[in-house]
């Protein structure tokens, strides 16, 4: 009985026979395959932040210079501080 | 070229809006189905970087052996764009080969020389941010050396054993593919130079900064 049962968990325990040949990715069951579209979407999803957050930082800064460019003007300008 | 930023920034949105429409046109690559039209943004983003490159090497030079300050202005922005168009194909391109490879990242010759060129540029900002009085001289010289970085990567997959496609691929692409493709270069080198514009432009605005802090003093 006992050697029933330990043969049984034995036969279950085993791995699967490994894989022989090669088998087409397009032939994979649906939950293997990698798929295509959120990649494709994350990709342009990335180059348009990167550009939209490049233009933004660039705005900033020119935006920080302009106001230091101001502030200095001002201070010489008569009666501006000086 | 100033009265002409706006309309011609609006073109560039304008392709970069339109141009997902005409590649979902394009027909498939066989092998690689869907994902492959990533091709179509990973490839020119690489274009766009190399122009850049080579815009800061030149205009490095130039800074080097005469002075010019315009030349300097336009090597610091062309390297800056430079690392933002490497990013986006270092980022597009794991993305793609995740599903036509199965891997992220193959490490051969062409990435990582990618990789190095990218790392170059990023140690040129980092030179003229933190580098104090006189970097610009020496970020000037490293610009020279990414430079002379793109032949190699660009020839990387005809010399070293590779998965990445060979550079015969853009010449030989099938008929409905070159139109989008090219569409899309046009797309990414005018948003490069309008953003080198942009980016000469606080250069000469941080100029005249110093130039009233310096009469100020």
């Amino acid at each position: 009985m006992l050697k029933a049962f330990l043969f049984t968990i034995a036969l279950a325990l085993q791995q699967p026979p490994g894989q022989t040949e090669f088998v087409p990715a397009s032939s994979l069951p649906p939950s293997e395959q990698l798929p295509s579209a959120p990649l494709l979407v994350a990709a342009y999803a990335f180059v348009w932040l990167a550009a939209m957050f490049y233009i933004w930082t660039i705005w900033k800064r020119l935006g920080k210079v302009d106001a230091d460019i101001r502030t200095l003007q001002q201070r010489r300008a008569p009666g501006g501080g000086r | 070229m100033r009265k002409a930023f706006v309309p011609l920034l609006a073109l560039a949105a304008a392709m970069f809006a339109f141009a997902p429409i005409y590649i979902a046109n394009a027909p498939f690559e066989a092998s690689m189905g869907l994902v492959s039209k990533i091709f179509y943004f990973h490839v020119p983003s690489w274009f766009a970087m190399f122009t850049a490159v080579f815009l800061s090497g030149i205009a490095s030079g130039v800074y080097l052996f005469r002075g010019t300050p315009a030349a300097d202005r336009l090597g610091v922005a062309a390297a800056e764009v430079a690392v933002l168009f490497g990013s986006m194909g270092l980022v597009t391109g794991p993305l793609w080969g995740r599903k036509s490879w199965g891997i992220w990242w193959p490490w051969d010759a062409r990435v990582t020389i990618a990789l190095l060129l990218e790392l170059t540029f990023i140690a040129y900002l980092l030179v003229r941010k933190f580098g104090g009085p006189g970097s610009e001289k020496l970020a000037a010289a490293i610009s020279i050396f990414g430079m002379f970085n793109v032949p190699f990567l660009y020839m990387s997959v005809n010399i070293w054993r590779t998965i990445h496609p060979k550079t015969s691929v853009v010449p030989s692409l099938p008929t409905g593919m070159p139109g989008p493709f090219w569409f899309s270069v046009a797309a990414y080198l005018l948003l490069m130079a309008l953003l080198i514009q942009m980016r000469m432009q606080l250069e000469q605005r941080r100029a005249a900064l110093d130039a009233l802090f310096l009469e100020d003093e």
